[in-house]
């Protein structure tokens, strides 16, 4: 009788969790993450003017809120006259799809690495956590910036090079999750069964460690806008008159002191946009969590 | 003869040398019969069973020398492709702890649809209907609800149930069963080993039962091996073994279960510990600890000796009694 009446019980348990959880949903990230998105793709629709055009009797134009600003320009106009809002409009397009290519690529090619060493052990599992070690001593904007002198700035360019950075990463701590994983009973019982050790690794290896990659992924997207930023900052990004956040704040340095809004309002954005994923990333890993899964 | 193992030596190569962990084993199970392993831990038992599997810890432990004739095929002989289609189909196994015995991230009618389509079985309804009849062939009230439950959302004693539907799912030939009551609830254990029981009688499995429990064995089996240091020094008839245990560690182990009825104020134990398996010692590897031990008990390991029908014991006093 008892057990006939468990899932009623159970099923209210998870009502009052969907219920709970609606309720903790990261709001502010979740609003920002969906402006950037909206604004990424419908870029051409939002922006006011284009974003390379220059006009250079317009140049310096302060916010529309400070004195000299005009309704054309809403966020002021660059050294060129160019339009700062619809470049930062733009600017959202090349931070999301570096951020998507890059994360992609690094993200399944750790994720690979990580299964394979953590499951395999052994030789093939020391060696391809020295590939990981030797990867990760290097600095990362100095791997980003001599690839980007040997293969020619350019998307391209940053996408492989980020991936070159953030393969490692990733590879390290689903290695260390594949460990945990690989020792208990379902995977022993799955060798009694009949199972190769390929099968084991994608069905039951891959699906318990996807918690983790996602949670991994959503933390990372701050850290590869930043590398992006960064790299376009140093002039090894995305190649002018194309706008990259991180190119449009390293323009608008030497002119900090006169016209603020060049630098800031691009640093803001990008700190904006990282903050957002990184509260995010963390609910997501909360959310996760199958110790909390199993109150 | 359904299982036949003859004389298996298993070797593990640890970092303080070479473990004998399985050292000349040799006993046969029945279609339909249990045999009870008993033993202490690091006697060996779990390695004999997973040598049986040919699923020792890889590269450390290797199978050295001896046969498993399953069913008059020698397993040991086999190529690895050969013997993923034993295991699971001819030889499945139940383990101890039933809290990871299932994938926390699939629901329990995937996992028993996943060991059914390895044997074989194809299309969506009758995969499911497959599935929830061997939910109810291991008493899960309610299994078509339960297919769609994920292991996280059921006790110790359901799940261990589940994990016996999906090891016999396959119809195997052998089950070995080690310790599978050991995390349940005392209240549970019981119901537990007459649902194997159960099963068994109705699929006339044999069964290899690994425990340490002789409660358990009486229970269950109808044959015993005790194991020590890795080899099995005596085996015998349920029956005959508990009213006549002939080995001095049989003895020593079945006076140190705790009596029930009356006082006690000392439990009864065995003097002194196993000894380390990568230094036997020459002769018989219980004479350190054996109260009868002799000269020739240290010097030579014993030869096995019959002392009633189907009843051995590896002891130089079973000789004595004997003549």
């Amino acid at each position: 009788m008892a057990i006939n009446a468990a899932p009623a019980v159970e099923l209210e348990v998870v009502e009052e969790r969907q219920r709970r959880d609606l309720g903790r949903l990261p709001w502010t990230s979740l609003v920002i993450i969906a402006v950037l998105v909206v604004v990424a793709v419908f870029a051409p629709l939002i922006a006011t003017h284009s974003p390379t055009e220059q006009s250079l009797p317009d140049k310096l134009k302060p916010p529309a809120w400070q004195e000299g600003g005009g309704r054309e320009h809403l966020l002021g106009t660059d050294m060129l006259g160019r339009d700062l809002f619809s470049r930062l409009v733009y600017g959202a397009r090349v931070s999301l799809t570096v951020a998507a290519f890059a994360l992609l690529s690094g993200g399944l090619i750790g994720l690979a690495v990580g299964i394979v060493a953590g499951y395999s052990g052994g030789k093939t599992d020391a060696f391809l956590m020295r590939v990981v070690d030797a990867t990760l001593t290097f600095p990362t904007i100095l791997i980003a910036l001599l690839l980007a002198v040997s293969l020619g700035a350019g998307l391209r360019t940053i996408v492989i090079a980020i991936t070159v950075i953030i393969w490692a990463r990733f590879a390290r701590v689903v290695r260390g999750e594949v460990l945990g994983v690989k020792t208990r009973d379902f995977v022993s019982l799955a060798r009694v069964h009949g199972c190769s050790h390929v099968r084991i690794m994608a069905i039951h290896i891959l699906p318990n460690v996807m918690n983790t990659f996602m949670v991994l992924l959503t933390l990372h997207i701050g850290f590869v806008i930043i590398v992006e930023a960064s790299l376009s900052f140093l002039g090894a990004g995305i190649p002018p008159p194309t706008p990259s956040w991180g190119q449009m704040v390293a323009d608008g340095r030497s002119h900090i002191a006169s016209a603020w809004w060049l630098a800031a309002l691009p640093g803001i954005a990008i700190m904006l946009v990282v903050l957002a994923f990184n509260l995010f990333g963390d609910w997501l890993r909360d959310w996760l969590d199958p110790r909390l899964r199993q109150v | 003869m359904l299982l036949e193992v003859r004389d298996l030596h298993a070797h593990l190569q640890t970092r303080w040398g070479l473990v004998k962990a399985v050292d000349g084993v040799s006993f046969s199970i029945e279609t339909g019969e249990t045999l009870g392993l008993v033993g202490e831990s690091g006697s060996g038992k779990s390695m004999t069973a997973l040598s049986l599997l040919r699923l020792l810890p890889s590269p450390a432990g290797r199978i050295v020398r001896g046969q498993v004739l399953l069913e008059g095929e020698d397993l040991v002989t086999k190529s690895e492709r050969e013997m993923r289609h034993v295991r699971g189909r001819k030889i499945s196994m139940i383990l101890q702890d039933p809290q990871t015995s299932l994938n926390p991230v699939f629901n329990v009618g995937n996992q028993l649809v996943e060991a059914l389509r390895a044997h074989g079985a194809r299309g969506r309804a009758m995969l499911r209907k497959r599935a929830e009849d061997a939910l109810r062939s291991v008493k899960v009230a309610a299994p078509a609800d339960r297919l769609r439950a994920f292991p996280h959302q059921m006790s110790g004693g359901m799940k261990q149930r589940v994990v016996g539907a999906i090891s016999i799912a396959s119809e195997p030939k052998l089950l070995i069963a080690d310790e599978p009551t050991t995390a349940l609830d005392v209240t549970i254990q019981l119901q537990y080993l007459m649902l194997l029981k159960d099963v068994q009688a109705r699929m006339g499995l044999g069964m290899l039962f690994i425990t340490h429990d002789f409660g358990i064995v009486a229970r269950m089996c109808d044959r015993v091996a005790v194991m020590y240091a890795g080899r099995i020094v005596e085996t015998g008839p349920v029956r005959a073994l508990f009213k006549a245990p002939q080995h001095p560690y049989t003895q020593a182990l079945m006076a140190s279960v705790p009596r029930m009825e009356g006082r006690v104020t000392r439990l009864p134990s065995i003097e002194g510990q196993p000894p380390a398996l990568h230094r036997l010692p020459a002769g018989c590897r219980f004479a350190p600890r054996c109260r009868y031990a002799e000269e020739r008990c240290r010097a030579q390991y014993p030869s096995t000796f019959a002392v009633g029908g189907r009843h051995e014991a590896a002891c130089w006093r079973a000789e004595l009694s004997r003549t």
